[in-house]
């Protein structure tokens, strides 16, 4: 798998080959609080990059999750999705929301590295 | 007017709070626990809410007072004993619900305890009904302090020795650190509980004694959970100056006396409400598997037609699942009730379910 790369939107992308998986960053989950419900997307599905792709609720609030790379999604997270909470957990790894077969790997230029992003996060706390 | 700030607000940020302006004060919405931890310490342990926000409202007087109160609170104010509270509300002329209260007997007359955001224009309205010799008091001096959770009594027991022989619904007061308390039985959550009234100068004494005896501070994230749970309205939300107390389901506050004698705001529309049952009425909403029906959700019949819609709803952590309330068409208020919600355009199943989903413990 490649190196994460992290959208201003607080989601993680990395690729294994032409598959990408998609989550919401450790930082996102720490805002949101806890976590109660998800939805992720069906297998088949088309998303554009920045398209509205999963939703996630805490007890404060919903939100959507956004892709940030085109694709078709190949997987959603069921086990996220029957157990809420474990994306407080482990947002970064077992907690994944979906995978999706791409388009054009060069979207992912546009997204930030580690570092870059956590340098966001500390510029905008909100 | 700037942003209100309670006199607890450097605590709560000592403290980690996460903050919300909420009726114009900023307010700790969580603390580092989050919600749902602070919810179960709540409901399994004690916790302490800071409610200095809302407005502690003192009026004095003869009987003309009470009759002036009672023209616009349909609770029998006359015949309540001192030390006494009762569940309420502030009626408009058409029997809307302008505001709902806690009001407690005094020796001198009465304290009424008004939600924050509601607390200026409910005093407008109460003082057009009062006249030259009836006293009232907005007393900014005093901080509220919710402490609630079955170890409630058995740490407050050691503060104020006497408060575990309080009723649900009664008060007193008590001495600590040389001041006088004022503590009923009572709360916002379903479990056992006291409000303590006390200076903002000793309010911080208070809680150190409250967090060394392990009390954690809940924030506003956790009491609308831990009162959705209980069935308990949220004024601006399941009640509003449109909706009237028979439709609220909440006839029960309405005085039996009162019922039959009126004289209060509304009552002609009311007692007819009464007798006849109203269009629509607040129910409790189960929606089935994990999909949250949050507040304007949309609530459709099993066959597709549009009967209401949802007022509060959230994740119960007790429940372990959302819970959410509303209001529906009446034939539809069933307990049991099939329903469908409509979340980001798609329709989930629910059932109309009964109140509170997290039953009560209150000492009576």
């Amino acid at each position: 798998m490649s190196e994460k790369k992290f959208s201003k939107k607080h989601e993680w992308v990395s690729l294994d080959g032409d598959i990408a998986t998609v989550g919401i960053t450790k930082h996102a989950t720490e805002m949101l609080g806890d976590i109660v419900f998800v939805e992720v997307p069906d297998a088949g599905k088309s998303i554009e990059k920045e398209g509205q792709a999963a939703v996630v609720e805490s007890t404060k609030a919903a939100s959507d999750v956004y892709s940030p790379i085109s694709g078709e999604v190949t997987e959603g997270n069921k086990a996220i999705a029957d157990d809420p909470g474990s994306v407080n957990g482990d947002p970064e790894g077992t907690s994944w929301f979906f995978k999706l077969k791409i388009k054009n790997k060069g979207e992912l230029d546009s997204l930030m590295s580690k570092e870059e992003y956590d340098k966001f996060c500390k510029e905008n706390p909100n | 007017m700037g942003v209100q700030k309670t006199a607890l607000y450097d605590l709560h940020k000592s403290l980690g709070a996460k903050f919300v302006p909420f009726a114009g004060y900023e307010m700790p919405i969580q603390y580092k626990d989050g919600i749902v931890k602070e919810h179960i310490s709540t409901r399994t342990h004690a916790g302490f809410f800071d409610v200095s926000h809302m407005g502690q409202f003192f009026l004095e007087g003869d009987e003309t007072l009470v009759e002036a109160l009672e023209k616009i609170i349909p609770s029998d104010l006359k015949s309540l004993k001192v030390n006494h509270s009762k569940y309420s509300f502030l009626l408009n002329d058409d029997g809307g619900i302008i505001d709902d209260l806690i009001v407690t007997k005094t020796k001198k007359g009465f304290c009424i305890i008004l939600n924050a955001a509601c607390k200026e224009n409910d005093i407008k309205h109460i003082s057009k009904f009062l006249d030259k010799n009836h006293k009232y008091l907005l007393n900014n001096d005093l901080s509220l302090i919710a402490l609630q959770g079955p170890k409630s009594v058995e740490i407050l027991e050691k503060l104020t020795p006497g408060v575990s022989q309080l009723k649900f619904m009664t008060g007193n007061y008590f001495s600590y650190d040389s001041e006088r308390l004022y503590i009923t039985r009572s709360g916002y959550t379903g479990e056992d509980g006291f409000e303590i009234s006390i200076s903002n100068k000793k309010v911080k004494n208070l809680i150190d004694f409250l967090m060394k005896n392990g009390v954690k501070p809940i924030g506003l994230g956790a009491r609308d959970t831990l009162r959705l749970e209980a069935g308990l309205c949220l004024y601006g939300h399941d009640l509003n100056e449109k909706i009237n107390p028979v439709e609220a389901n909440l006839k029960w506050a309405i005085a039996k006396k009162r019922k039959e004698a009126g004289g209060f705001n509304g009552w002609s529309k009311i007692k007819n409400l009464l007798t006849n049952g109203s269009e629509k009425i607040r129910v409790g909403i189960k929606p089935e598997g994990k999909v949250i029906a949050r507040e304007n959700t949309k609530i459709f019949s099993s066959n597709g037609e549009e009967i209401g819609f949802v007022t509060s709803g959230t994740f119960g952590p007790s429940v372990n699942g959302p819970v959410a309330m509303g209001y529906v068409k009446s034939k539809f208020s069933e307990i049991g009730t099939s329903v469908q919600l409509e979340v980001r355009g798609k329709k989930y199943e629910g059932k109309v379910s009964e109140l509170p989903f997290y039953k009560k413990s209150y000492v009576k």
